[in-house]
C-alpha cells in the first residue's frame, strides 16, 4: 500500500473489530506497533491515562500476556471461554497526513460479550492513531470510551 | 418464617471454632440482621476528607445499605448525614460528588437544610402552624449519623448513637493506616480520581476474607501472574534488562507457599488483621529516584527506613475495607444483597511525593482489581462458583481450619506463619459479637 484511501482506513477499523470477533488474537497483534498504547479510560473525558486510574492501559508486552492468558489450561474465568460481538458504526476519518502517513480514525459501535448465560451490552468510541509503516497500517494508539464507564461492571473479559 | 431474628442464640450456631454456616454468605435474613446489627454498631469507612476539600463540598456513598451523604460544613468539619429528606424521604442528593454551596436544598418540595442537617426552612411554613410539627422527628432535619471520626484524613462513622468508641474498636490496627499516610514526606493523603467500582454477585465476606487468603494467588492466578512470568522468560532482549513495572507488579502472585507462610500474619481484636508481617509482594518495588531523599529530609534517616520497610500487604479493617499502605490503595466492599456486592477500589497520592509512585499504584489499581483485570476475573469466578456452590446441599459448613489452634484467643495480638486462616476466624469472632450485641435475648 502506498498512500492508503478513506476506504483502506475504514476498512481496517472493520478488518481489526472481525478479527477480535473471530477470535484471530495473534494475527490482532500484529496490527500494533512494538511501543502502541491501548486505552480504556475510567471517568468521562479522561485525560491522564497513568496518575489516575484506567480500566486499561496495555502496551505490547500486557496484550500479548492477555492474549496468551485467554490460551491457558488454567484460565479458570474463560471455562468456558468468553465470546464478542462488535457492531461498528461506519468510521469517521478525522485526519489524513499523507506525508507523515499518521490518520486518525473516529468509531462508534455496540459491543456484546456473552458467557454461560449472561450477555452485556456496551456503548463505546474507539479513537484509533494509525501509522503507515512500510506499507501496512499499523495501531499505534486506540483509546476507547465506553459510554457509561464509571458504571459497576461485572467481568468484561475480551478487547473491545 | 423468621429463623434469625432476635434470636442471638441462632447467629452463635452459625460460627463454630473450625466452620462456619452456610447460611452466613447466602441467607437474605442473616444479610438483612447484618445490616441492622453489625453495620449499626461497628465503624464504618465512609470517604476521604480530600474528596470533601471545600465547604459544601459533598460524596454520596452507603453504610452497608444506607444511604448517606459526606459532606463540609461551614465550620469545615466533615458530616455524615442519612441520604433522606425527611419529609417524603426523597434522597436528597443522587451524585456522586459536587458541591451543594450553604446548604441543601429537597428537590421535591424545597425544605431546606444547613450542611450539618439542621432544618432551615420549610415553604409555605405557616400550614405547619399549630399541627405538632415541632414535635415531630421532621423537625429536626436530615438526620445525622450516631457518630463520625476523621482518623487522618479517613472518614469512619458508626450508625449507632451508642457503641464501641473508635479508638478502642480499632486499637492498634490503626498502625497500618499511620504506615500509608507516613509515606508521604507530607504526611498527608489526597484521592487521586474516582474509584474502580466492581460488582461481584456473591456474599461481601467472601471478598473480605480472600484479602488474608494467602493460599489462593499461585492456584487461582496462575493464568495472569504465571503466564506473565513465562512470556518475560521468554522473551528475546538484552542481558540484565529491567523488569517493567507491570512485571514487578505481577509476578509476585507466583510466589512459591513459603514465601506466603514467611510472610506472617498477625490478627487485633474486633477482627482486623493483615498479612505481611516479615515482607510481602511488596517488598521488592524498584526504588523511586529522588523519593529516599525526600523521606530522609522529611523524618529523618532513622524514621524513613522505619516507615519504609514496613511493607505490609493486605490488611483488614473489619467489617468491610482493605487497605494496601505500600501502594496507597483502599478497597471498599459494599454489601447490596446476600449475593451482590459492589467493589470500589480507591487510590491515593502521597502529598508531596514523585509522580512516579501514583503512576505504579493506579497501575496497580487497574491491574489488579479492575473489571477489565485478569487477575480480577479469576477472583470473581470464585466467589460466584462458591456462591452457587454454597447451595449444594452436599454439605452446610464452610471450612476456615487451617493452622487453627484449639483455644484462640481473639481479645489478643497474635502474630502467626502467613497461611493460616486465624484472620478468618478473628473476624467470624468480631462478626458473632456484632451481630448479637444489640439483638433482643433469646425471644424464641
Amino acid at each position: 500500500m502506498k498512500a492508503p484511501t478513506r476506504d483502506d482506513l475504514i476498512d481496517f477499523v472493520y478488518e481489526e473489530a472481525r478479527m477480535l470477533d473471530d477470535g484471530r488474537f495473534d494475527e490482532w497483534l500484529d496490527l500494533w506497533t512494538h511501543d502502541s498504547y491501548y486505552w480504556m479510560p475510567l471517568d468521562y473525558n479522561q485525560e491522564d491515562a497513568k496518575h489516575v486510574t484506567s480500566l486499561l492501559h496495555e502496551d505490547a508486552f500486557m496484550r500479548k500476556l492477555r492474549v496468551e492468558r485467554f490460551k491457558g489450561e488454567r484460565t479458570f474465568s474463560q471455562k468456558p471461554k468468553t465470546r464478542c460481538h462488535h457492531v461498528l458504526n461506519r468510521p469517521f476519518i478525522d485526519h489524513m497526513d499523507e506525508e507523515k502517513g499518521e490518520y486518525v480514525t473516529h468509531t462508534a459501535f455496540h459491543y456484546v460479550e456473552t458467557r454461560l448465560d449472561d450477555q452485556i451490552l456496551l456503548a463505546a468510541t474507539a479513537r484509533h492513531e494509525l501509522k503507515l509503516i512500510e506499507g501496512k497500517l499499523k495501531i499505534t494508539h486506540k483509546r476507547v470510551d465506553l459510554l457509561n464507564s464509571d458504571a459497576a461492571f461485572g467481568n468484561i473479559q475480551m478487547f473491545l | 418464617m423468621s429463623r434469625y431474628a432476635n434470636n442471638p442464640e441462632a447467629i452463635r450456631n452459625l460460627i463454630r471454632p473450625t466452620e462456619v454456616h452456610r447460611d452466613v454468605y447466602i441467607d437474605q435474613e442473616v444479610f438483612e440482621l447484618e445490616m441492622k446489627h453489625l453495620f449499626a454498631n461497628t465503624w464504618v469507612f465512609v470517604g476521604h476528607e480530600s474528596q470533601t476539600p471545600n465547604k459544601g463540598d459533598y460524596f454520596t456513598t452507603e453504610i452497608g445499605t444506607q444511604p448517606v451523604i459526606m459532606v463540609r460544613h461551614s465550620d469545615n468539619e466533615i458530616y455524615v448525614l442519612h441520604n433522606r429528606c425527611p419529609h417524603k424521604g426523597t434522597k436528597i442528593a443522587i451524585d456522586r460528588t459536587g458541591n451543594t454551596g450553604k446548604f441543601f436544598r429537597c428537590p421535591y418540595h424545597a425544605w431546606s437544610f444547613k450542611t450539618n442537617g439542621c432544618l432551615l426552612a420549610i415553604p409555605l411554613r405557616k400550614g405547619y402552624k399549630d399541627t405538632g410539627l415541632e414535635e415531630s422527628e421532621s423537625v429536626n432535619g436530615m438526620a445525622p449519623v450516631g457518630a463520625v471520626k476523621n482518623y487522618r484524613g479517613f472518614i469512619f462513622a458508626r450508625l449507632n448513637k451508642e457503641g464501641p468508641d473508635f479508638e478502642s474498636f480499632f486499637g492498634e490496627a490503626l498502625s497500618s493506616f499511620d504506615n500509608m499516610v507516613d509515606r508521604s514526606p507530607e504526611g498527608r493523603l489526597e484521592v487521586a480520581g474516582p474509584p474502580l467500582r466492581y460488582m461481584h454477585r456473591c456474599n461481601w465476606k467472601m471478598l473480605v476474607e480472600n484479602q488474608t487468603d494467602t493460599c489462593h494467588p499461585m492456584v487461582a492466578h496462575e493464568s495472569s501472574a504465571g503466564t506473565a512470568i513465562d512470556l518475560w522468560e521468554k522473551m528475546d532482549k538484552p542481558e540484565g534488562t529491567q523488569k517493567p513495572m507491570a512485571m514487578e507488579v505481577i509476578a509476585p502472585f507466583m510466589s512459591p507457599y513459603e514465601f506466603f507462610e514467611n510472610m506472617g500474619i498477625r490478627t487485633w481484636p474486633n477482627g482486623h488483621g493483615h498479612t505481611g508481617v516479615h515482607h510481602s509482594i511488596h517488598s521488592d518495588y524498584s526504588a523511586i529516584p529522588g523519593y529516599y531523599e525526600q523521606m530522609v529530609e522529611a523524618y529523618g534517616e532513622e524514621r524513613a527506613k522505619a516507615i519504609l520497610g514496613e511493607n505490609r500487604h493486605n490488611t483488614v479493617y473489619f467489617p468491610n475495607i482493605m487497605i494496601k499502605g505500600p501502594i496507597q490503595q483502599l478497597r471498599l466492599f459494599t454489601p447490596i444483597a446476600a449475593d451482590k456486592t459492589l467493589v470500589e477500589s480507591y487510590i491515593y497520592r502521597l502529598v508531596g511525593a514523585p509522580d512516579m509512585l501514583l503512576e505504579r499504584t493506579a497501575m496497580y489499581n487497574r491491574m489488579i482489581n479492575a473489571p477489565t483485570s485478569m487477575v480480577g476475573h479469576d477472583d470473581l469466578e470464585m466467589y460466584e462458583r462458591a456462591q452457587e456452590g454454597l447451595h449444594s446441599d452436599g454439605l452446610e459448613w464452610v471450612n476456615v481450619q487451617r493452622l487453627y489452634q484449639e483455644g484462640e484467643n481473639f481479645d489478643e495480638i497474635a502474630v502467626e506463619n502467613g497461611t493460616t486462616e486465624r484472620q478468618m476466624r478473628n473476624q467470624f469472632h468480631a462478626w458473632e459479637k456484632y451481630m448479637t450485641m444489640t439483638m433482643e435475648g433469646d425471644a424464641q
